[in-house]
């Protein structure tokens, strides 16, 4: 069984007893307990299943890497899948659910698939689920969605109690990692006075140096540790993090960091989690290497676990996982965890070495009386939920002439693998290394920064170096070229001087034995997570897949949550074999950002609920809001579809607002157009480039109604100019079209005609404009007071500067409505009160507020386009039936030249005309016109679609605007849409003006 | 004329800073030839101040001149002046090729003060604010998380942040989140 | 994720702050010019691995168009430059010759 030590436990605090409960069972553990070495400590071997054929697992790793120990963490709105046991800090109240089961851990239906095993290789979903092809909707995706899928997802009717926050962090050098490799590299660089940030994912400092033993200059490494942090904590130009994982490093020395706040003390104040997003001169990464298993059969079984991982819950956390236990390994390290395991008391029954001789540490290991056997090999681990007995063999050989010995875990070290993630996220190559049998990083290749040159160093034993000694040294260097590369004058300083045991040569070993017969093979797991075996990589091989990232896709190898951090190599390593080729020929699997996985939320920061993304409010917002606005998104604003009275529809409202505001008096917050300025004594030249019309020749005084194209031809913008003095102009944009124009217009300014001199300014916000619309509208503000707004004083298209009432205005007589109507412009902030002094005076004059969908119909009544509508960026202005607006006397406009293009000017372009339905009903949004004959795909031939389509109250009867193939030359034929919900729409293609033909009512 | 009211009327919160909306500033947008010594004394009779250098803020309290780039300058002046003001520039300008429009109500003005003042930006603007890098008498157009902003500082522990009108709720909201108790980065 | 310098406000800018605006130095062709040559200004555009010319606007930031050489492979950044000009000026040249001697792009080099 696993239990608690007596004694030992350097990261706990016995004095402290932690509550916390595991599938509902409630369980003790200590602080400074991880939740996997306390469910150890509770004798909790088995923490999940796999995911493929849902095989009990057991924790097999004390950190990052761990594929196995999933778990759902926390409660309700706290509940969070996929959580790693081995780095979750304990605390009192925790609560963990294994996962990929059911109905629950011990027994599992799922399970039955590790009986069909052999009847699931690779590729079995591709071969299996492709014919028929109607079995698809019904049959098979509904079977691979119930089996999809690793843990369970959060309630989506709980929403994330917790706060997320980013940070800009600015550093000469940030150091990944806080080992004694991470140490030593910060305080190098920072000696020489560089900004120093250093990150380190778990709560404590010295990585696993201080498991592994040994001295640096004559002290214990714990010794050192603490003192490299106390003097490290008391420099000015060092910033130490704990709990913050370097997550991914992309270009130009942009680092993530992903800082975990409060994920020991949930509920504290603040935010949960941190993002940094850093940008560092220089990265030094020291993020040490990470163990790898050995392939033979069993060992995935619950109790066979990574022999450095067992030593860290013996040194670390005062647990041991087994009583008995066997040790396998290729390397001298492993002997490591016997003699910590021996010295704690526990039963080595002895020590499988597959080379046939080892170092100094093996003779101390036979010296404590534990028996090693060269050139031996495990054959085979046998038991379900947890090991019961392991059959060991000649390492050379197929597996047989076994003899069994009884246990209750196994240790194994395939060697190291130095984590050269960071690395290899933006660019840095590798290199492989025969003697330690890994990929390193390559220093003659780094990623490369803004310079042109590395700006990445490795550090410590991620880049290469295992042993302490090597370890200080290749860190003391990295720490002085980060600090040289960043600008700085590194002091002349001597690495500190690290002595551990002299370790023999490992060999490298991909297959226990090594010649291993097919059904060992079969059982022998290189992907613990995602179920996929040596004999899966292998028969990939014989079907043809010679690449490592297609052999990746085909087996799930290292798809995981754990991405293959522990069975890449091996997996390489058995498809190099299998194809005959060399480990680095086969190459590896492209490393991507994150290093582990981090939070939806982190991600997305303060970006959530209310400030998900930025709402524009005009100044009169808050009073939509009170009076029934049904809001809708125009770009980032927010304008009132309609004002919902109680009791009414949404519908209701809108065919109120339309009769209302042809009979009496509406007013439309028209605020979020755009206004620019445009001033100088080139900018009337200016404008006559930007628009189809001719705007130099507009009168002080007067408005007029401009087309903007892109340089494509195609409709950009429209909008009202009017002409302010003899330098300056203002032009309104559509709503979503301020800034996109304002930038259209820069863009034309500084790249192609700089010479000429005009400035342009967006005045958009500056203003709150009211749209003061319908036959009362002369009258409500005559009643008010201030300017002549009569006829003869404002006459149509022109505006005039003056006062309303109390407020300082700009009046333009313009008119989108076809209705006798005004646009008054107020600064911002009166714009309440105007509002609020037109509602007041409209009363008797039947006043009411109006929203966009009212403004849309009353504009297709009169047959006005709509930027976005009418147009999709495909559309010109010839289409439309714009002729008018493109001047002849030009010699040129943005556009213009695009307009003399064969496709622009071919008869058959689909052209704007009204449609009005047969039977008076409204044509769906988007409906297609279908003429003659079908195409290539047997489809009906398309001859046109409708742009615009809506209830006219005023008509009552449906309305609609569409371009049609030949449509101002087929009036009065009746052309069919077919809608989505099988009807077919019938309309008549009439002119597109349905209203006041002749333009009487704005005219008065 | 009514009372004038800013986007958030003086909205305020206390968390690891300060976060308050000044209410309303007058505010000049001057786009020129930042070296015509017309334009130089248009800004001198309106503000007080010379013609600032690149991203330098010339500011006391609400009057003061901003470079906001080669050919722009905001000018700062008390609210209530801001017409007249205007005007007398705008006079001054009559013969030269330049731009002079009052963008006082178009923004929204915020201030963050307290020791955390730093953090609190830095958790939104991609831009340094260590003491080192940036200082009062400096100007940064940047982004404050998903919109436009520009701030400078009134002194060691004081930012003063320009954004859009529209955008004042989300740049409050964004402000308070980021100032939230117990959010200390502990860098600046 | 780039820093580009911009050379009109100065500051170092994340590429949060900045707009891509496609293709450097282009020359426009307007009424008069042929179908071909207009095609050619709309629609061909410079697909290098390697050295290119780019343009870019400090949209959040001072609003100035500026363009930037650099490497699309390693995206080194050779050099930021005003918007105002025709053609890359000659330090720009010249920077770019001494880390990718004989790069070539249009008819620079």
């Amino acid at each position: 069984m696993s239990t608690r030590l007596a004694k030992q436990g350097r990261l706990i605090d016995r004095s402290k007893q932690v509550t916390f409960t595991f599938n509902g069972t409630s369980m003790q553990g200590y602080e400074g307990d991880t939740l996997a070495s306390a469910l150890l400590a509770n004798d909790q071997m088995m923490m999940g299943r796999s995911f493929k054929y849902h095989r009990p697992r057991g924790v097999v790793a004390s950190g990052a890497e761990e594929p196995n120990a999933l778990v759902g963490l926390g409660q309700g709105n706290r509940f969070e899948p996929n959580q790693r046991a081995t780095t979750t800090e304990l605390f009192n109240g925790l609560t963990s659910v294994s996962q990929n089961h059911w109905p629950n851990l011990e027994f599992d239906i799922g399970a039955v698939n590790t009986a069909l095993a052999r009847f699931l290789p690779a590729g079995f979903y591709y071969k299996t689920f492709i014919h028929p092809k109607p079995f698809w909707k019904h049959v098979y995706e509904p079977i691979i969605r119930q089996s999809a899928g690793l843990g369970k997802a959060p309630d989506k009717d709980n929403r994330d109690a917790d706060t997320y926050e980013h940070f800009y962090a600015f550093t000469d050098v940030l150091v990944i990692g806080g080992g004694v490799a991470g140490l030593q590299a910060a305080m190098t660089a920072a000696e020489s006075g560089a900004k120093v940030l250093l990150i380190e994912q778990t709560a404590h400092w010295g990585g696993r140096a201080p498991v592994d033993g040994g001295t640096i200059n004559d002290e214990p490494v714990d010794k050192f540790v603490e003192q490299m942090v106390s003097k490290l904590e008391t420099m000015s130009n060092v910033t130490m993090r704990n709990r913050c994982m370097g997550a991914g490093v992309y270009d130009h020395g942009y680092v993530l960091g992903y800082e975990r706040l409060n994920d020991h003390k949930p509920g504290s104040q603040g935010p949960r989690h941190r993002l940094w997003r850093i940008r560092a001169k220089q990265v030094v990464t020291a993020t040490g290497a990470i163990e790898r298993p050995l392939s033979f059969a069993g060992n995935d079984v619950p109790g066979v676990m990574l022999a450095a991982a067992m030593r860290d819950y013996v040194v670390n956390w005062g647990v041991t996982p087994g009583e008995r236990v066997i040790v396998a390994t290729n390397n001298d390290d492993a002997y490591r965890t016997a003699i910590i395991l021996k010295q704690a008391g526990v039963d080595v029954l002895r020590v499988v070495d597959a080379r046939a001789a080892a170092g100094p540490l093996a003779e101390e290991a036979r010296q404590l009386g534990i028996r090693v056997d060269p050139g031996k090999a495990i054959a085979k681990v046998k038991g379900g939920k947890r090991v019961k007995k392991v059959a060991i063999c000649n390492q050379e050989g197929i597996g047989g002439a076994r003899e069994e010995v009884e246990c209750d875990a196994v240790a194994m070290s395939g060697g190291w693998s130095p984590v050269v993630h960071m690395w290899s996220h933006c660019g840095g190559k590798l290199i492989w290394d025969e003697a330690q049998a890994h990929f390193r990083p390559d220093p003659a290749r780094p990623p490369l920064g803004a310079n042109g040159e590395g700006f990445v160093v490795a550090a410590g034993a991620s880049n290469g170096p295992l042993a302490l000694g090597d370890v200080l040294t290749d860190a003391h260097a990295a720490g002085k070229a980060a600090a040289k590369a960043a600008g700085f004058k590194p002091k002349n300083t001597k690495a500190p001087a690290g002595e551990a045991t002299q370790e023999a040569a490992m060999q490298a070993v991909w297959l226990m034995p090594a010649n291993a017969e097919v059904q060992l093979r079969m059982k022998s797991w290189l992907d613990f997570q995602n179920d996929v075996k040596v004999s899966d990589v292998q028969l990939a091989a014989r079907e043809g897949y010679e690449s490592v990232e297609h052999t990746k896709r085909y087996t799930t190898l290292g798809m995981a949550t754990d991405q293959g951090k522990l069975s890449n190599i091996n997996g390489l390593a058995i498809l190099a074999d299998a194809l005959e080729s060399e480990i680095p020929k086969v190459g590896t699997t492209t490393f991507r950002p994150p290093y582990t996985p981090i939070s939806m939320g982190a991600i997305g920061g303060e970006a959530r609920g209310d400030v998900f993304q930025p709402i524009r409010q005009t100044p009169m917002h808050d009073w939509h809001d009170k009076n029934g606005a049904d809001w809708e998104p125009v770009g980032h604003w927010r304008r009132t579809y309609a004002y919902v009275r109680p009791g009414e529809s949404v519908h209701d409202a809108v065919n109120r607002e339309v009769k209302n505001t042809r009979e009496n008096l509406g007013l439309l917050d028209a605020s979020t157009l755009g206004k620019l300025i445009v001033k100088g004594p080139d900018a009337g030249k200016f404008l006559d480039m930007m628009y189809t019309n001719m705007m130099s020749t507009l009168k002080v005084g007067k408005c007029r109604y401009g087309l903007m194209c892109s340089e494509n031809g195609f409709l950009i913008d429209d909008g009202v100019v009017a002409r302010i003095d003899e330098d300056t102009w203002l032009c309104h944009t559509t709503t979503g079209g301020a800034e996109r124009i304002h930038g259209h217009m820069e863009e034309w300014l500084q790249t192609e005609w700089w010479d000429w001199k005009v400035y342009v300014a967006n005045v958009t916000e500056q203003y709150a404009q009211v749209a003061v619309v319908g036959p009362n509208a002369r009258k409500v503000l005559e009643k008010l007071g201030g300017m002549d707004v009569s006829k003869e004083a404002l006459p149509f298209m022109e505006w005039r500067d003056g006062k309303i009432g109390d407020f300082d205005c700009r009046a333009y007589r313009i008119s989108f409505s076809g209705e006798l109507s005004y646009e008054i412009a107020v600064p911002a902030s009166q714009g309440q009160a105007f509002w609020d002094a037109l509602m007041d005076a409209g009363k008797e004059f039947g006043v009411m507020p109006y929203g966009t969908e009212c403004l849309h119909i009353l504009r297709a009544e009169k047959g006005f386009i709509m930027i976005g509508d009418e147009t999709d960026g495909t559309v010109i202005p010839q289409d439309l039936g714009l002729h008018w607006a493109l001047s002849k006397k030009k010699e040129d406009y943005l556009g213009k030249r695009a307009h003399s293009r064969s496709h622009m000017a071919d008869p058959d372009r689909w052209k704007l005309v009204g449609l009005e339905t047969v039977d008076g009903s409204v044509i769906p949004d988007g409906a297609y016109a279908v003429g003659e004959g079908v195409n290539a795909n047997g489809q009906r031939n398309m001859i046109g679609r409708v742009t615009s389509t809506y209830y006219s109250a005023n008509l009552g009867k449906g309305i609609a605007m569409g371009l049609i193939k030949h449509g101002p030359d087929r009036m009065g034929e009746i052309v069919e849409f077919p809608g989505t919900d099988g009807k077919t729409y019938k309309a008549k293609i009439v002119d597109p003006i349905f209203y006041d033909k002749d333009g009487e009512k704005q005219n008065v | 004329m009514s009372e004038p009211i800013s986007a958030l009327n003086h909205a305020s919160y206390d968390g690891i800073a300060t976060v308050e909306e000044t209410g309303l500033q007058g505010m000049i947008t001057l786009r020129g030839d930042l070296s015509d010594k017309v334009l130089a004394k248009a800004v001198k009779d309106a503000t007080g101040k010379k013609m600032p250098g690149q991203r330098e803020a010339l500011v006391d309290g609400q009057t003061g001149v901003c470079w906001m780039s080669t050919d722009e300058l905001l000018v700062l002046v008390p609210y209530a002046d801001v017409e007249a003001k205007l005007a007398a520039m705008t006079n001054a300008l009559s013969g030269t090729h330049a731009l002079a429009v009052n963008v006082s109500d178009a923004r929204a003005v915020f201030q963050i003060s307290g020791m955390k003042a730093r953090e609190v930006l830095g958790k939104l603007a991609p831009v340094e604010l260590s003491a080192e890098a940036f200082q009062p008498g400096q100007i940064r157009r940047s982004r404050l998380a998903q919109v436009a902003g520009a701030f400078w500082m009134d002194d060691d522990q004081t930012f003063r942040v320009v954004c859009f009108r529209s955008a004042a709720d989300y740049v409050f909201k964004l402000l308070k989140v980021a100032a939230q108790p117990g959010s200390e980065v502990g860098v600046y | 994720m780039l820093i580009l310098n911009c050379p009109y406000c100065g500051v170092d800018a994340e590429e949060t702050e900045l707009a891509a605006g496609g293709e450097a130095h282009l020359k426009r062709f307007g009424p008069g010019s042929s179908d071909n040559e207009f095609h050619d200004y709309l629609f061909m555009r410079e697909n290098p691995r390697g050295v290119h010319f780019e343009r870019w606007r400090h949209s959040n930031g001072c609003g100035k168009w500026f363009h930037a050489a650099r490497c699309t492979q390693t995206l080194e950044v050779f050099g930021t430059y005003s918007a105002q000009t025709t053609e890359p000026p000659q330090e720009i040249k010249d920077a770019i010759t001494a880390k990718r001697p004989g790069w070539k792009w249009r008819d620079y080099e």
